[in-house]
């Protein structure tokens, strides 16, 4: 069986503590996983963070870029290290759809686009840093335009507590090899392929082992990797977001509540938005945080939740293997049915409907053997103020809300990313000032499209880097 | 059969025929209206039956119905202590406590006999006699403040405590404070330090894996290590004792000195474990001090059924002293059960950790 070692400082430590991941169909143990304890994430942080970064440090930002781009080709393309053997990309593919139950397409559409970026991180680098020379990092000051920069970094490694849901969001940590930060991973329990993978590549293409720790484990190696890293991203749900919300060390991702605002100007051709739509709130069986979880608008919205559901509520579930599977399978076992409980629940509500149910036999849940699914579901809230208004689930879930558009802002609540549609210079100015929105699309653009050159979630190199007074004496 | 194996069965026979003998001694000290104490004896009265009667050997505690530690909860306290026993000093450790009322049980001389009796498992070369030890655990109405204490000075040495409320602690992690809490545990390791630097000639410790590891890694922060305090040997408890935590600690804190692991509370007295290290893949098996206390492993569903070797199941306790009895308490613990070894030629438990299908619930903190 293909095992998984704890990687400290790129050193290959096999725990005593092994956790099977199973093929979330057969039940079949696909990979064990070796399981980190807090302490050796507390005492190799200490003992090796600063050199993590002083290896880093001893190459160009400009290698590095070169190398993480060469990393993305082979992570993309390479047969590269796993267990006692290799892993080709279409066993990378296969293997992370067995346990995370993401239909293969979506795996290598994920894997596709991280090696995007990563073919990209000069442009993406170069927008983050306000093209910045990269030297002023690496020596700390320097004189740009005349002007004396200097920039301090606040760690000198990035602790990462990874999801399991989406690969994509794998994308948020490639540009840290270049800016010479250290990178400390701890992987989502079924979904330690994609880091793993990835350092593998980043070591082939030339980056020091030294550099990259990889933690399996449990929450309290999650918690580890946060008490022990300056600065940190988390990806969790509502309450993690909660929990670090005031931390400044601790950048968390938590779910994005992304909506579609369709404006009173063009709401009366809503039909012209349909597909922009449907993709947004369907692509990647809806598992990321910028699917859109919400679509408002001050009329038209029983027609709009209806055309939704008429396209997506049909989707059942296929084989992971199928081109055409569109759905993710729920792994853990009893998250769907408690999901399905909670919509249940909220159904409850007068001016609530779910108007999906009438394109579906047997209902949302599908339970097989070892997994469960849930299929595409569209609601519709009369108001704002229903309580499923505000609720957002890991597939393909959609609110279609009504409410006035000059309430809607304040109502939608905080909000990753939100795709206007209006032409109404007065409502696109409201939209651009308006705090609870982090990414805005202005115009028809799905809420799933990224431009990665730009910050997400605040900018990462902010993050690690606060710039500051500097004098030298001549 | 082998002349090995035909001595540990002999000896495993003989264990057992000290048990049941031990066993009806303390059901007719506990179940005799002269000694037992009014729990008991009520308790017979209302079931109707007289275990001084039925109960001939361990196997008749199966008589018994599961012992349910809610009864502890509460007062009054003094219907627990054996009427033979009235008149003398009596203890009461609690357990929990972080809501409601805790759980507590009388003590009168059991822990001192279960750490005199550990004590005799303690290696002198790395316990000295005559040294004198940290107790870096928990403070407050525990009996394991008190029995460590006992121990240090059963050894000829004095014990030096922390304050240490794991109360507090248990709060402090429902709460979600986690920044408390890991200056709660700076504050714990503070005062440790303190103790350690002060001269007082401190080679043994007690502790658990948390604060061992909070201790190891402030040292080393500061440019030392645990070796360098002087102590050379450390008796550890705690259900978080895992085999890799063990090697963690043998290979990257301990640098060679000696931990025993042991595993614990206040309703028995202290499991030991043989030696562990890389020649077992650093498996840590606990052995009750049998016949005071009796570790089964136990089917969950049919508690009446003890696993076969191996196997997982829940782990249940007898406890069998004239101060206390308890019969076929099912712990919060589950494990493996290991057949006898030389040291110990009764059955033990490896593999200790929160019964899985409570774990949810079970809240472990910094000690």
């Amino acid at each position: 069986m293909i095992h998984f070692p704890i990687l400290r400082w790129g050193q290959e430590y096999k725990s005593l503590e092994l956790a099977k991941v199973e093929h979330f169909l057969t039940g079949e143990p696909v990979a064990e996983v070796s399981q980190a304890n807090p302490g050796i994430v507390a005492r190799d942080l200490r003992k090796g963070a600063g050199r993590a970064r002083d290896v880093l440090r001893e190459i160009p930002c400009a290698d590095l870029l070169a190398m993480v781009k060469k990393g993305g080709e082979l992570f993309k393309s390479a047969d590269l290290p796993l267990g006692d053997g290799v892993q080709t990309p279409d066993d990378f593919v296969r293997q992370q759809s067995a346990t995370t139950g993401l239909p293969e397409h979506l795996c290598r559409m994920n894997m596709g686009k991280l090696e995007y970026v990563l073919t990209h991180l000069d442009d993406v680098l170069r927008s983050l840093t306000r093209r910045l020379d990269y030297d002023i990092l690496t020596r700390g000051y320097g004189e740009e335009d005349g002007v004396m920069r200097s920039y301090q970094a606040t760690t000198p490694v990035l602790g990462m507590v990874l999801p399991s849901n989406s690969p994509g969001v794998h994308s948020l940590w490639l540009p840290i090899i270049p800016l010479q930060i250290g990178l400390v991973l701890k992987p989502g329990p079924q979904e330690p392929w994609t880091p793993w993978r990835m350092a593998q590549a980043f070591f082939r293409a030339g980056v020091p082992r030294e550099a990259i720790a990889l933690y399996p484990g449990l929450g309290e190696v999650g918690a580890a990797v946060l008490n022990n890293s300056p600065r940190s991203l988390i990806f969790g749900g509502t309450a993690t977001v909660e929990q670090y919300a005031a931390n400044p060390g601790v950048q968390v991702h938590g779910p994005g509540f992304s909506k579609i605002l369709i404006g009173d100007d063009v709401v009366d051709d809503w039909e012209r938005y349909l597909d922009l739509m449907v993709e947004s709130v369907a692509i990647n069986s809806g598992r990321g945080c910028i699917n859109c979880s919400g679509i408002w608008a001050s009329r038209h919205t029983r027609e709009i939740a209806e055309a939704v559901a008429e396209r997506i509520a049909p989707i059942g579930p296929l084989p992971p293997d199928d081109p055409k599977a569109e759905l993710a399978a729920f792994t853990v076992p009893g998250q769907a049915p408690a999901i399905s409980a909670d919509i249940d629940n909220a159904l409850k509500e007068d001016g609530v409907e779910e108007v999906s149910a009438r394109h579906q036999d047997g209902g949302r849940l599908v339970s097989m053997e070892r997994c469960d699914y849930l299929r595409p579901t569209v609601v519709h809230c009369g108001s704002p103020d229903a309580a499923m208004a505000k609720k957002e689930y890991m597939y393909p879930f959609v609110t279609v809300v009504e409410c006035p558009q000059d309430k809607m802002i304040r109502a939608i609540g905080t909000t990753l990313v939100a795709t206007g549609l209006t032409g109404d210079p007065a409502f696109s100015r409201a939209l651009l000032d308006a705090r609870n929105i982090d990414r805005l699309n202005l115009g028809p653009v799905p809420t799933t499209r990224l431009n990665w050159l730009q910050p997400h979630e605040g900018n990462i190199v902010d993050f690690l880097f606060r710039p500051r007074a500097f004098q030298q004496a001549s | 059969m082998t002349t090995e194996n035909s001595t540990a069965e002999t000896r495993a026979a003989q264990a057992r025929t000290a048990l049941d003998a031990w066993v009806r001694e303390i059901v007719e000290w506990h179940f005799n209206p002269d000694t037992g104490c009014p729990f008991w004896l009520d308790w017979a009265r209302e079931a109707g039956w007289d275990p001084r009667r039925e109960v001939h050997g361990f196997d008749d505690l199966a008589k018994f119905p599961h012992f349910q530690d809610e009864k502890l909860r509460g007062g009054p306290v003094r219907r627990w202590v054996p009427r033979a026993y009235a008149d003398r000093p009596t203890f009461v450790f609690e357990t929990g406590g972080t809501t409601g009322i805790p759980k507590s049980r009388v003590a009168q001389e059991d822990f001192r006999i279960d750490y005199e009796l550990f004590s005799e498992t303690l290696p002198d070369e790395h316990f000295p006699k005559g040294s004198n030890w940290l107790m870096l655990g928990p403070s407050g109405p525990r009996r394991l403040r008190l029995a460590v204490e006992h121990l240090a000075q059963h050894r000829g040495g004095i014990c030096f405590c922390v304050d240490l409320d794991p109360r507090w602690v248990i709060k402090l992690i429902k709460k979600g404070w986690m920044e408390h809490l890991k200056a709660y545990q700076d504050h714990v390791i503070d005062q440790a330090i303190t103790v350690l630097s002060a001269g007082h000639d401190i080679r043994c410790l007690f502790s658990t894996p948390k604060l061992l590891e909070a201790l190891a890694n402030r040292l080393e922060a500061d440019g030392s290590c645990l070796k360098d305090t002087g102590i050379t040997g450390i008796f550890a408890g705690g259900t978080e004792f895992t085999p890799q935590w063990n090697r963690f600690a043998h290979e990257e804190l301990l640098d060679g000195i000696y931990m025993t692991p042991t595993y614990g509370n206040t309703l028995m007295g202290l499991a030991g474990s043989p030696p562990s290290g890389p020649e077992n893949g650093y498996k840590i098996t606990y052995y009750a001090p049998q016949p005071r206390a009796v570790l089964q492993v136990v089917d969950p569903d049919d508690a009446d059924r003890v696993v076969g070797y191996g196997e997982t199941g829940r782990v249940m306790l007898t406890t069998l002293t004239k101060e206390f009895f308890v019969p076929r308490f099912q712990e919060r613990d589950e494990g493996e059960r290991e057949p006898p070894c030389e040291q110990y030629p009764w059955d033990g438990v490896s593999g200790v950790r929160p019964f899985s299908r409570l774990a949810s619930a079970t809240t472990v903190g910094v000690y």
